[in-house]
């Protein structure tokens, strides 16, 4: 009966959604003040109803419904409670479910904070959000309904695959579904102004918040997604340049190109076309994230199912989408106008070369993700683009995005000068050159690639503290959306230090341990004890049994983890890890090597990894300067419809 | 300078900047791909003989032998079989019967020597580029037969 009702319920959200998505526009285009009005109450009913069918869905899910087909394949009676709610984002037909709900969310949301805005605008905005929330709907019902019965039913349920058995799994989809989906709002705003051919300032300092409340949950949402595959995949790898990973990081990095190109608009009211490009581009690499992911074309945890209808209608719902946006600006974008001149040095100019070397970046991570697909498809045989394709092509592009991200906020609009930055910035160079040429030295061996590092983290740092301290001659306390830019640039920096010291001096070792073998790395002694059964909820674990201990001062004991669930044949590696501020101590166990010999030995990896966790450290960092950021109170204030030329004279912020 | 001049600046440095990404990306392409090779295609001697290739196939039952932390197995396509050494630890999913792909290179022996072993996530899961190699086999057998 409760499925029933969830199935009912999605259905009723589709015929909303086609109202939601229809009337409102039209009511748009011909000035009808009722279709308007039914923007609002449409999205909160929509809203409503996915909530209901979410709900029912992890009623299910607690209640150990088997008789339904999604709950069987991926939940079990002995599956703890917590993990029971988690599996609802388990497998393919209920992150599409999240998928829609979050949709709904953001444009509860828009229909809740947007008192300030034109009510035509708010119709377009929400009209736009429905017509693709009409596209998903459909895609469930015709292909993924969560709520399929079985006539057969089963004693209990397949279970949830142990990898995803996890509190980072709890927590890692919603956050990554919450930036993709933003990003249709960023994406509905853009197409708003398009169908209203005004593309101001306005629209621009509209679309900000948003934007940015899209790319702080992307932000987390990746990092929570290495987090845990360093925690939980028992490699000790914290990126692997899977495509499903790739998946996540483009629209990222088109994100990250939109805030600031975004920003240009706002304030010089440039690059308008630009922005909205990037807008349809971050939703559409979204979407294709989402099809790649789902459709089963790639093969990884994330890869639910391998039905080749949703593939196809996920293709044919991108190219509908991307087809008909491209169009409408194609159509549109001729009308708009260029917006303010600005001379070849100026800070317009820096944040357009961001934006090229965002975008190429995102594209050669796009072509390593998509080529070997393309190649298969085309029957040319089958390769693999590997981690050092992109590292060869990542590298060289981040170290000019690097060096202009210091260079970048000191920069006047319009004009700048050369000589002045030149100066204000020869002592923090000089200061980064000498950590880039010292530090490495101090921290072990130099090596270019780590002096390098070194060198463009402090650069940024530096610059910072620059920036802060003009700004504070200048006039008085800066605003939030400057203290956000810092944030996030310092995060870039702390980033950037982590991901250089742990490649530069990070120790691996995989080695045969009997009890009371002891194993160096990075200075500190691992001594194995033992290996003892040990029973869990629904699984049984041979447990490590390690003493971690420098120079001879015993500092704490490690117990990885082999554990093999009831449920499944599955083995699984749960890694024992020492963090600390400068390193991470990480211990996994291999297998029983010993058995014939009986001397209990096992097979053991040992890691040391300077600095790894500066890695997350600088995501959250760049979270929270997003967070800041968004929190300025401009965001807010009543629009000002006469463009925003006032704020475009008021100069040099973020 | 001229705002006309200017502009053409500006998209020249964007086009040059273009130009040096897409020689980087493609060069970059160029010597990263790893091909994959079945164990038939291996055995009638299609592989390289330098560059890093993948392999896939199954884990032939009774054929894993461990010694210290190399452990030796053999990767077949239900035709041919190519030996395989790996030293380090395997992933969790690796089994006998089971289905694998391996990166690495043929030595002078020809035993391949791997420097990666894939993990898949999934017990039930077969890596298709494994099922490939299978499904190849399985035909060139059909073919034979009629």
């Amino acid at each position: 009966m409760i499925p029933e009702l969830g199935h009912f319920a999605i259905i009723l959200a589709l015929l909303v959604a086609v109202v939601q998505g229809v009337l409102p526009l039209l009511g748009a285009h011909r000035n009808d003040s009722a279709w308007i009005g039914l923007a609002r109450p449409a999205a909160q009913a929509q809203w409503l109803l996915l909530l209901i069918a979410f709900g029912c869905l992890t009623y299910a899910f607690i209640a150990n419904d088997f008789s339904v087909q999604y709950v069987a394949e991926h939940s079990n009676s002995q599956l703890p409670t917590v993990y029971r709610i988690a599996a609802v984002w388990g497998g393919h037909e209920g992150s599409l479910l999240l998928w829609v709900l979050l949709l709904a969310s953001w444009t509860l949301a828009v229909s809740l904070l947007s008192r300030a805005l034109p009510e035509v605008m708010v119709a377009r905005v929400i009209g736009v959000l429905g017509l693709v929330s009409c596209g998903m709907l459909l895609f469930i019902l015709l292909t993924s309904s969560p709520f399929e019965r079985l006539l057969d039913i089963p004693q209990d349920g397949r279970d949830l695959n142990p990898l995803l058995q996890d509190p980072g799994l709890v927590i890692h989809p919603p956050m990554l579904y919450m930036g993709y989906v933003g990003f249709s709002v960023a994406f509905a705003f853009a197409i708003a102004a398009l169908l209203s051919g005004s593309l101001d300032a306005t629209w621009a300092r509209w679309s900000r918040p948003w934007t940015l409340a899209a790319w702080i949950f992307l932000t987390l949402g990746i990092g929570l997604g290495s987090w845990w595959a360093y925690y939980e995949l028992g490699w000790g790898g914290w990126w692997f340049w899977d495509p499903v990973e790739n998946a996540s990081f483009m629209p990222w990095l088109f994100g990250t190109a939109l805030i600031h190109s975004l920003a240009v608009t706002e304030k010089r009211g440039a690059f308008k076309n630009w922005t909205v490009l990037l807008a349809i581009g971050a939703f559409s690499l979204s979407l294709l994230g989402t099809f790649l992911v789902r459709s089963g074309v790639l093969t990884s945890v994330h890869a639910f199912a391998t039905d080749p209808r949703r593939g196809i209608f996920i293709l044919t719902f991108l190219v509908l989408v991307i087809g008909s946006s491209l169009l409408l600006f194609a159509w549109r974008a001729p009308k708009v106008g260029l917006g303010g001149r600005f001379a070849l040095m100026s800070r317009e100019t820096l944040l357009l070369m961001n934006n090229v070397l965002l975008v190429v970046a995102c594209g050669s991570v796009l072509l390593g993700t998509l080529y070997p697909l393309i190649i298969d498809a085309l029957g040319l045989g089958k390769i693999s683009v590997g981690p050092p394709y992109f590292q060869a092509v990542f590298v060289p592009l981040m170290i000019p995005l690097l060096f202009l991200i210091a260079v970048g906020p000191t920069a006047r609009w319009k004009q700048a000068s050369v000589g002045d930055m030149t100066v204000r910035l020869r002592i923090a160079f000089a200061i980064a050159l000498a950590a880039g040429i010292g530090l490495p030295f101090i921290l072990g061996s130099w090596t270019p690639l780590v002096g390098l590092g070194v060198l463009l983290a402090i650069w940024i740092c530096v610059s910072a503290i620059v920036q802060i301290r003009e700004r504070f001659q200048k006039s008085g306390n800066p605003p939030p959306a400057f203290w956000g830019m810092q944030l996030a640039h310092l995060g870039i920096a702390v980033f950037v230090i982590g991901v250089t010291l742990v490649k530069g001096y990070e120790t691996e070792k995989d080695v045969r341990m009997a009890p009371d073998d002891t194993v160096e790395v990075g200075g500190y002694t691992i001594r194995l004890l033992g290996v003892k059964d040990a029973m869990g909820p629904n699984y049984r674990a041979s447990v490590g049994d390690l003493e971690l201990s420098k120079d001879g001062k015993l500092l704490r004991t490690l117990h990885p983890e082999k554990r093999a669930y009831f449920s499944s044949a599955m083995p699984m590696t749960e890694a024992a890890i020492d963090t600390g501020f400068t390193r991470d101590v990480y211990v996994s166990l291999g297998e029983p090597v010993g058995v014939e010999d009986g001397s209990g030995a096992w097979s053991v990896r040992v890691h040391h990894k300077p600095f790894v966790d500066w890695i997350w450290g600088g995501c959250l960092l760049m979270a929270l300067g997003g967070l800041v950021a968004a929190s300025d109170r401009r965001y807010r204030l009543q629009s000002r419809f006469s463009a925003g030329i006032p704020s475009a004279l008021k100069g040099a912020t973020s | 300078m001229k705002p006309r001049h200017k502009r053409i600046a500006i998209i020249v440095g964007c086009l040059a900047s273009l130009g040096i990404a897409a020689f980087f990306v493609l060069n970059a392409l160029n010597s990263n791909i790893a091909l994959f090779y079945t164990p038939s295609q291996v055995a009638a001697g299609e592989a390289p003989k330098e560059r890093v290739f993948r392999i896939g196939g199954l884990v032939k039952s009774g054929t894993v032998k461990r010694n210290e932390m190399t452990i030796r197995f053999v990767v077949t396509d239900t035709a041919k079989e190519i030996p395989v050494a790996f030293t380090g630890i395997l992933p969790d999913l690796f089994k006998e019967g089971k289905g694998v792909v391996a990166q690495g290179k043929l030595g002078a022996d020809g035993q391949f020597v791997a420097s990666e072993v894939l993990a898949k996530h999934d017990e039930n899961y077969m890596p298709p580029e494994a099922k490939h190699a299978v499904d190849q086999a399985g035909k060139t057998a059909n073919t034979l037969k009629q």
